[in-house]
């Protein structure tokens, strides 16, 4: 009986949905020509935001997740162009993933940056979106997702029906009392965490900043709605990675309930440097299980200076998920993650 | 209009930005005679646009070169690409099923490349050579793409078809169509609730193995 009932809520709810999907609030657009341009228009308005492919901004405005008064172009900025610099590849924010996925330097010197992106949303998808905007990609918690649900993140004090509820898709490390979500559920950070990256960053006084991706995330702590170090206004303009042989031996595994155009359940992007059977460095991050895109400094712990044998493997896996905390849906991850890890070490391995 | 199918189109090679000349010298070449003689005016307009920054707030009126047409729309700026066609330029071929990205059923081509349509502003698009299914056809001769979807049954209902036949020609052109494997890769982002495809594979690797 109950259950009949809680059903029929929800599909009023998705049919409300369904009427108010596709009208989002009106808004002006402007077409920033320059970063000094694009900052100074945030500066004096904190509820414009800049759009770069769209597929994340007007997804979540489409379903009144956001509002915004104004919506600033930052396409025509000179954020462009994957170069060979000193510190490693540089990578404008405003590449597209499927251009960025299918460059030669980035196929040869970051195998698992490559995949990271192929494995990720739709061709078309891919043409659309930034470098960027992956980067600030939103949870697909579902609560989060459906307005007519309290939810941490999207309102602040409000509570988490996630830890109680439909938790399959969500986080078992690095969660709180207060949001378990995958904040980041895409690829690409995923990889870029493992290889070291480091994003820059320009502020409305057009002063930049660097900030590696490990540390550009933040856990939900108490405060979920704060996801990541980019201050209000601030643009990511581009992402270095620094050239190293576990980054060129590496590979970025993803499973999915279905085999293509769907989210990680678990991700690893892997990278090794083998010489004579021994591992001289190794590079881990998982997606699809953490709070954050999860760099593992305990599994590399256990790879470097070890065999590269499946045993191995087996305990960097176990090493890496010590400290899950999974959930009534979501305890299969812990699993998950660890075989996922164990085939894509093997895979760089063999 | 112009001469040649749209696959013709050059697609900006993949590798490197797609750079505003890339996209100038690519109008010129791909528009025929009437591109042509239409060009001049879109492509002041894009320099403006990225000379100095451009505001548009309420109703307004946008330009949209529509399988090599430029027309006019009067529209707010929160109106999608999607819609633009469907509901101001009655191209509805074009269908709408998610609307956030989910299906394909919106796919379209901009500057040679697929899109959903439904996560694009019409704003954003000025400028830009659009291609829908309305599009394909030269004359009265049916694009190889929809021939083969005719040939192998590559629908039931349809509903997603014009999406599928769109990605299709953009996977074959991409290069991305050369084994069933990779193929249906390539087509995951066009989902067919009638799950006829076996034989949208057929069709698309059919005009795959001709070109
Ligand atoms: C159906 C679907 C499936 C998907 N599947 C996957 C998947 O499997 N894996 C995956 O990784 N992703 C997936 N995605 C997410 C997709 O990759 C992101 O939506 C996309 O990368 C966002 O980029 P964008 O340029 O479109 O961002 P936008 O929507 O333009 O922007 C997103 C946010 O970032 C801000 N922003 C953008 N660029 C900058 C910048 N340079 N500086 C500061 N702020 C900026 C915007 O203000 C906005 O808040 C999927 C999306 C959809 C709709
Ligand atoms: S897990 Fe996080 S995003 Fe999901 S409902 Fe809880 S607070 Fe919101
Ligand atoms: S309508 Fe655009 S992807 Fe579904
Ligand atoms: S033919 Fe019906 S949805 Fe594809």
């Amino acid at each position: 009986m109950r259950k009949t009932r809680r059903r029929n809520i929800k599909i009023t709810i998705s049919l409300a949905h369904y009427f108010t999907t596709d009208k989002m609030n009106n808004f002006s657009y402007t077409q920033a020509a320059t970063a000094k341009e694009a900052t100074g228009i945030r500066k004096d308005k904190a509820d414009a935001a800049y759009i770069a492919g769209g597929t994340t901004l007007l997804d979540l405005m489409k379903a009144h997740l956001e509002e915004h008064s104004q919506l600033v172009d930052i396409n025509a900025l000179p954020f462009r162009g994957i170069e060979q610099t000193k510190d490693g590849l540089r990578i404008g924010a405003m590449e597209r993933m499927s251009d960025v996925g299918e460059n030669a330097l980035v196929l040869q010197q970051y195998p698992a940056v490559s995949e990271s992106l192929l494995l990720a949303a739709s061709p078309q998808l891919r043409n659309m979106a930034s470098i960027g905007g992956n980067m600030l990609q939103r949870t697909r918690c579902g609560y989060f997702r459906d307005a007519a649900f309290p939810c941490n993140k999207r309102v602040p004090g409000s509570g988490c029906p996630a830890i109680a509820g439909d938790n399959h898709n969500l986080a078992i490390l690095g969660t709180s009392d207060a949001c378990i979500a995958t904040a980041y559920p895409g690829d690409l950070s995923v990889a870029l965490a493992a290889f070291d990256a480091v994003l820059t960053l320009e502020n409305a006084k057009g002063k930049q900043r660097r900030v590696p991706v490990t540390e550009f995330y933040l856990l939900p702590g108490k405060t979920p709605q704060k996801e990541t170090v980019l201050e209000p206004g601030e643009l990511i303009v581009a992402v270095t990675i620094p050239a190293a042989p576990h980054a060129q031996r590496s590979t970025y595994l993803k499973v999915r309930e279905r085999s293509s155009y769907a989210y990680a359940l678990a991700s690893a992007a892997v990278g090794l440097d083998v010489q004579a059977g021994t591992i001289r460095s190794a590079r881990v991050a998982l997606g699809g299980v953490g709070a954050q895109p999860w760099r593992s400094s305990e599994a590399e712990k256990v790879l470097t200076g070890a065999p590269a044998t499946e045993a191995t493997f087996r305990a960097a896996a176990a090493a890496a998920l010590r400290g899950a905390q999974p959930y009534k849906e979501n305890a299969f991850k812990v699993e998950l993650a660890q075989n996922t890890l164990v085939q894509a070490l093997l895979k760089v391995a063999g | 209009m112009s001469e040649d199918f749209p696959t013709d189109f050059a697609a900006p090679s993949s590798g490197s930005a797609p750079q505003d000349g890339t996209r100038r010298s690519f109008m010129k070449q791909a528009g025929g005679l009437l591109g042509l003689a239409l060009a001049p005016p879109l492509l002041s307009q894009a320099e403006r646009l990225t000379a100095f920054s451009k505001t548009v707030e309420g109703v307004t009126t946008l330009q949209l070169k529509v399988n090599g047409t430029v027309r006019s729309l009067q529209a707010e700026p929160r109106v999608s690409l999607l819609d633009a066609l469907r509901e101001y330029l009655d191209l509805t071929g074009t269908k709408k099923g998610c609307d956030h990205g989910q299906c394909g059923a919106c796919t379209v081509l901009v500057d040679g490349r697929r899109i959903n349509s439904c996560l694009s502003l019409a704003v954003m698009n000025q400028g830009k050579e659009i291609t829908t299914i309305e599009g394909l056809m030269k004359g009265e001769e049916l694009h190889p793409m929809q021939e083969a979807f005719l040939k192998h049954d590559g629908f039931q209902c349809g509903y997603c078809t014009p999406g599928q036949i769109m990605s299709g020609v953009a996977c074959v052109k991409e290069g991305h169509a050369t084994t069933d494997d990779q193929c249906r890769e390539w087509m995951s982002g066009n989902l067919c609730r009638c799950g006829a495809y076996p034989n949208i594979v057929a069709a698309v690797r059919e005009v795959a193995g001709k070109a």
